[in-house]
């Protein structure tokens, strides 16, 4: 199984697939888009301020799923000692960052005209804060660390100690008192939010997810290619 | 309609400014992520030139190295 993902069989299939998940994400991209600032309602409260959840929704949800699965293969890299799982956790590190700041910056936007203020000390915001913190510190331990192995071990428990702020994010806002709304989507429970915001939810939700995956592939190629330039001198 | 769209009831300042910082946070992780990605290329192309005819030989021999060369100039050396 872990050998289905040696680079050697992989290359080929990613050098493939960039183009189609680029062109795959323009469309969807666009759709959502459109979806998004035209054809979706307003909200009976928020007004089209609401609109702001489009783009700020995908993104926190995408930055918590890229950390979880860094965490998640950050053990791999300890137990089963397979170099392609740190390759894969720092390839996907950069658009995980990107992700957190969007969610911070937009639902910070989106605080002024709600709450009245850009920035709360609020327990899911700054929880959110911290998680961009510890993307931060991922990917410079791999900038700063010029040994491999330790900067393999570094980000690891980087990644297996930030592991804990996941749930606190997605619980802060049930365990203490926010500002932030708790959460109107729900795979356990009903949802409460109507299905036409729930529509372009689900398609930016996927354009940002194609996003992610098309960063993902031109990262892990260029990683590759690094370790082949090594290889050729070697050969 | 356009106007209303632009506008978004008072809303469009925070709207749109969400929208252009996501769209250009996209581009510009994109350019970064593509310019490393065409210099690791390029670097290749470089050091694969200066093999010998063996070391070449060697090289596509190599699944991997085959699949690279076929996604670089390098591969009309």
């Amino acid at each position: 199984m872990i050998n289905y993902f040696n680079p050697n069989n992989t290359l080929e299939i990613i050098n493939k697939a960039q183009k189609y998940v680029f062109a795959l994400f323009m469309i969807v991209l666009l759709l959502g888009l459109v979806e998004a600032l035209i054809l979706s309602p307003e909200d009976y409260k928020q007004s089209d301020s609401v609109r702001i959840m489009y783009v700020h929704v995908p993104s926190a949800w995408i930055s918590l799923g890229i950390f979880s699965v860094i965490s998640f293969l950050s053990f791999g890299v300890f137990i089963f000692k397979n170099k392609n799982f740190s390759l894969i956790t720092k390839s996907l590190a950069p658009s995980g960052f990107v992700f957190s700041i969007i969610a911070l910056v937009t639902g910070s936007i989106w605080g002024k005209p709600t709450w009245g203020t850009w920035w709360a000390w609020d327990a899911r915001i700054t929880s959110m804060l911290l998680l961009s913190i510890f993307y931060l510190m991922f990917i410079i331990s791999w900038k700063i660390t010029s040994e491999k192995t330790k900067a393999e071990k570094i980000s690891s428990i980087i990644a297996i100690i930030g592991l804990i702020n996941i749930p606190v994010i997605k619980f802060s806002v049930e365990w203490w008192n926010t500002l932030h709304q708790p959460a109107s989507v729900n795979i356990l429970e009903e949802t409460t939010i109507h299905s036409s915001m729930l529509m372009p939810l689900a398609i930016m939700t996927a354009a940002f997810a194609l996003f992610s995956l098309l960063i993902f592939l031109m990262k892990y190629n260029t990683e590759l290619l690094k370790i082949k330039n090594k290889g050729l001198n070697r050969l | 309609m356009i106007n209303e769209i632009i506008n978004m009831n008072g809303y469009g300042i925070y709207v749109w400014s969400s929208f252009v910082f996501t769209l250009f946070s996209f581009g510009f992780l994109f350019a970064i992520v593509k310019i490393n990605l065409i210099r690791e290329k390029k670097t290749f192309e470089e050091n694969f030139k200066q093999l010998n005819e063996e070391k070449i030989a060697s090289a596509k021999r190599q699944k991997t190295y085959r699949e690279i060369l076929v996604n670089t100039s390098a591969s009309k050396v």
